[in-house]
């Protein structure tokens, strides 16, 4: 009986594994992985070096989780770009995201490809310190156009680069200009003005916050925007950090605040993925949705120049509203790669401001992390959201990338969702969270 | 059909019990040439190895990884014992696990109760020879040959919320996968689709497998149809119920595919082959905590995998 390992998302593009056909690598990723409970440390050594000498080979190959169409275009024409620059070919083998993800160590312990697609944040770190990522210090000393935030975010623990950031897309409320025009509404500053704009949406018949947490990871969002809202940056990185007590009266705080804004959200959202949730403001039915730039991958091209965020209103005076999540995307080097100075060669042009040029042409929901990239194609939205992550004070990754992956996912999201189906018992909740993080956090 | 009097003609071989009683080992090792002692071996071999390599290794391999907190990465030395501690965090700290075990047993209840008695009945229904019995027949086996993605997918077209068959039939705005109170029945009920085609096809074959004469001798006697199966019918078929009992039990313990293409198991859906993914497969690779998961749950197989072998071992020595 084939086991599905990824759950597809939305319903019209949701087709299973079984029907699209496995892939032949995530057959290979769950031999690895089978392997990988055998003898872990005999299949990391096998990772031979003999291929790695002898005469310059011209190809280099390419882990890619943009399964999506849209992104896996642009990813070929990014590396369309690379051949042209330098002579070498690129062996793209794009896995489903999802997959890609849950396979990370069995991949990464096997014969990864020589640069894969990653994020920043914690995740990164994690598998810098295990040394399961190639160093590319000497890549960042070539690359131009990256602020100190993003040199940063791509450092790993050691002091050592071992990521090369491509794009980021910020978190922050969407909404339809038409809408908002038509019902005279004006953009919150406050707890108390959001509060007050809900009321006034349920009035008109509007969902005033869409919302769906089925895959469980979009709930992070509101929590982490919360915490930045409440408690700042600091407070936030250290709580993923496993330094701060769940317990204490500042977390306990921001669930009073979620609780306090439940009633505004859409109702039954553990059984609504991101996607359907996205279509209800897309649908006019919602006045709002707290979610990454990349929601308007449910809008029509026609409807694009009608979507507009506002980044989440102060709740702290102290604290202010300049800090948010904007998640960074990019590439990372194998330990070992096949060929040291092509996949170097790769790191450096992916980094380049060509490589950004070729996104910024091609894909209207992101942005590009290189600064010194032509964005004059950029949409009104694009240049917006640029603009709020050029401002913001600090930048946080997300929830899921920010702290251990195991404290994110066996822990947070079944937590979350426990707290959306009963807001009231938050005492309780966050005592049982705080034990299994203290189990968690040991080493 | 030719090599039947071969043997009976070969002169060693003067009946039956010769061979197997006194004396017959040492003549029959005579009778094997070199190459069938050879093939036997290798016979015996080939399926020890792997039920070793594939079935009893990683089984230890599981028990002994619970005791220790590796996250998949790393030499195996130095892999840090942590001894029972995944054990009490498992049953203290770990909120999924309770409603895990009470999803199991409800899953068992349910295929027990309802869809392996649907099932069978469906067969006696399509054993009478009814119009477009085969019809009926693939119809229902349909689901059983899918697989449970595509199962999951086609559910979650008539469950979701929003924009599902069911919600926009009725009028309703149930929440079929997102409220916990709802959603295990939801599954169940995409799970009992699938198992009530399971059973109907072995029941059927059992039915098809019955002497006619037995029913012929029943009716003369003036049973009724009623009578006829379950004073008749269902005490022959003693041996595909064994069957349908074992497969009902596994089936509820490995049950796994649909939630997991719901919501991966989560909200409502725990179940106990679940969290041994969620926590050891992806990023999260809390390989010793899952394993802890996975000897719990293995230990509860071994209570079934018991009973079982106890009757059936029971019924040989008869």
């Amino acid at each position: 009986m084939s086991r599905p390992r990824t759950q597809a998302e939305y319903l019209a593009r949701l087709v299973p594994p079984s029907v699209a056909g496995l892939r032949r690598r995530s057959l290979l990723a769950g031999a690895a992985g089978t392997g990988a409970l055998l003898g872990t440390g005999l299949l990391a050594g096998c990772g031979s070096d003999s291929e790695s000498g002898g005469a310059e080979s011209k190809t280099v190959s390419l882990g890619s989780n943009q399964s999506d169409p849209k992104p896996k275009d642009v990813l070929a024409k990014v590396m369309a770009g690379f051949q042209t620059a330098s002579g070498v070919e690129v062996a793209i083998n794009t896995v489903d995201h999802n997959t890609f993800q849950e396979n990370i160590n069995n991949y990464l312990q096997g014969k990864p490809d020589d640069v894969y697609t990653w994020f920043a944040g914690y995740r990164m770190r994690f598998f810098a310190a295990k040394g399961l990522a190639g160093d590319v210090s000497d890549v960042w000393g070539k690359l131009s156009g990256y602020s100190d935030a993003f040199k940063k975010a791509s450092t790993g623990d050691d002091g050592k680069q071992y990521f090369v950031p491509a794009s980021y897309y910020p978190w922050a409320m969407f909404y339809r200009k038409s809408v908002w025009q038509q019902r005279g509404y004006q953009v919150p500053k406050t707890l108390d003005e959001l509060n007050a704009l809900g009321a006034q949406m349920k009035r008109d018949g509007l969902n005033p916050i869409a919302f769906g947490d089925k895959d469980g990871w979009p709930a992070m969002g509101t929590f982490d925007i919360l915490n930045l809202r409440i408690n700042g940056y600091q407070f936030h990185i250290d709580l993923m950090a496993g330094k701060e007590a769940w317990t204490s009266d500042k977390v306990k705080k921001v669930f009073d605040t979620w609780a306090g804004l439940l009633p505004l959200h859409q109702a039954d959202s553990l059984g609504r993925t991101w996607q359907e949730a996205a279509q209800s403001l897309q649908q006019k039915k919602s006045g709002m949705y707290l979610l990454g730039l990349f929601v308007g991958q449910q809008f029509n091209d026609d409807e694009q120049d009608d979507l507009d965020f506002f980044t989440f209103p102060e709740i702290d005076p102290a604290i202010g509203a300049k800090a948010l999540d904007a998640p960074i995307d990019g590439y990372m080097m194998a330990r070992k790669p096949k060929s040291a100075a092509n996949a170097k060669k790769l790191m450096e042009y992916l980094g380049s401001k060509d490589a950004a040029d070729v996104t910024v042409k091609n894909d209207p929901n992101t942005l590009v992390a290189n600064s010194g990239a032509d964005v004059s194609g950029y949409t009104a939205l694009q240049k917006k959201a640029a603009e709020l992550v050029g401002s913001a004070t600090e930048i946080a990754q997300f929830l899921d990338r920010d702290t251990r992956p195991d404290f994110a996912s066996t822990v947070m999201i079944p937590a979350l969702q426990q707290f959306i189906k009963d807001p009231k018992d938050i005492g309780g909740l966050l005592t049982s969270i705080e034990n299994q993080k203290k189990s968690i956090f040991t080493d | 059909m030719s090599d039947l009097p071969l043997i009976q003609a070969d002169p060693a071989v003067s009946s039956p019990a010769a061979t197997t009683r006194k004396g017959g080992r040492g003549r029959g090792s005579r009778l094997l040439s070199r190459t069938d002692r050879v093939v036997i071996a290798l016979m015996v071999l080939v399926p020890l190895l792997l039920v070793v390599g594939l079935v009893w290794f990683p089984a230890l391999a599981t028990v002994a990884l619970s005791g220790t907190n590796w996250d998949g990465i790393g030499p195996i030395g130095e892999i840090e014992w942590v001894g029972g501690r995944n054990y009490s965090d498992v049953i203290n700290i770990y909120p999924p696990f309770v409603p895990a075990v009470q999803n199991n047993l409800l899953w068992l209840a349910a295929l027990f109760v309802v869809a392996t008695p649907f099932g069978m009945f469906l067969a006696v229904l399509l054993d009478k020879e009814i119009r477009g019995s085969r019809f009926y027949q693939t119809a229902l086996y349909l689901p059983v040959v899918l697989s449970l993605a595509l199962i999951g997918f086609v559910w979650q077209l008539i469950y979701s919320r929003d924009q599902g068959l069911l919600n926009a039939a009725l009028g309703t705005s149930t929440d079929w996968y997102g409220d916990p109170d709802v959603n295990i029945w939801a599954v169940l009920v995409a799970a009992g689709w699938r198992h009530v085609g399971y059973i109907m096809l072995l029941y059927l074959a059992g039915l098809k497998g019955v002497d006619p004469s037995l029913r012929e001798a029943a009716a003369v006697d003036g049973a009724s149809e009623a009578t006829t199966f379950f004073k008749v019918v269902f005490p022959v078929l003693r041996p595909i119920n064994i069957i349908v009992l074992v497969v009902t039990v596994i089936e509820s313990l490995r049950a796994f595919d649909l939630v997991w293409v719901v919501n991966k198991g989560r909200n409502g859906l725990e179940l106990i082959s679940a969290l041994v993914t969620q926590n050891v497969v992806g990023e999260a690779s809390r390989i010793g905590f899952g394993s802890a998961l996975a000897t719990l749950m293995l230990a509860v197989s071994l209570v079934f995998i018991t009973v079982y072998l106890a009757t059936v071992m029971r019924e040989n020595r008869k």
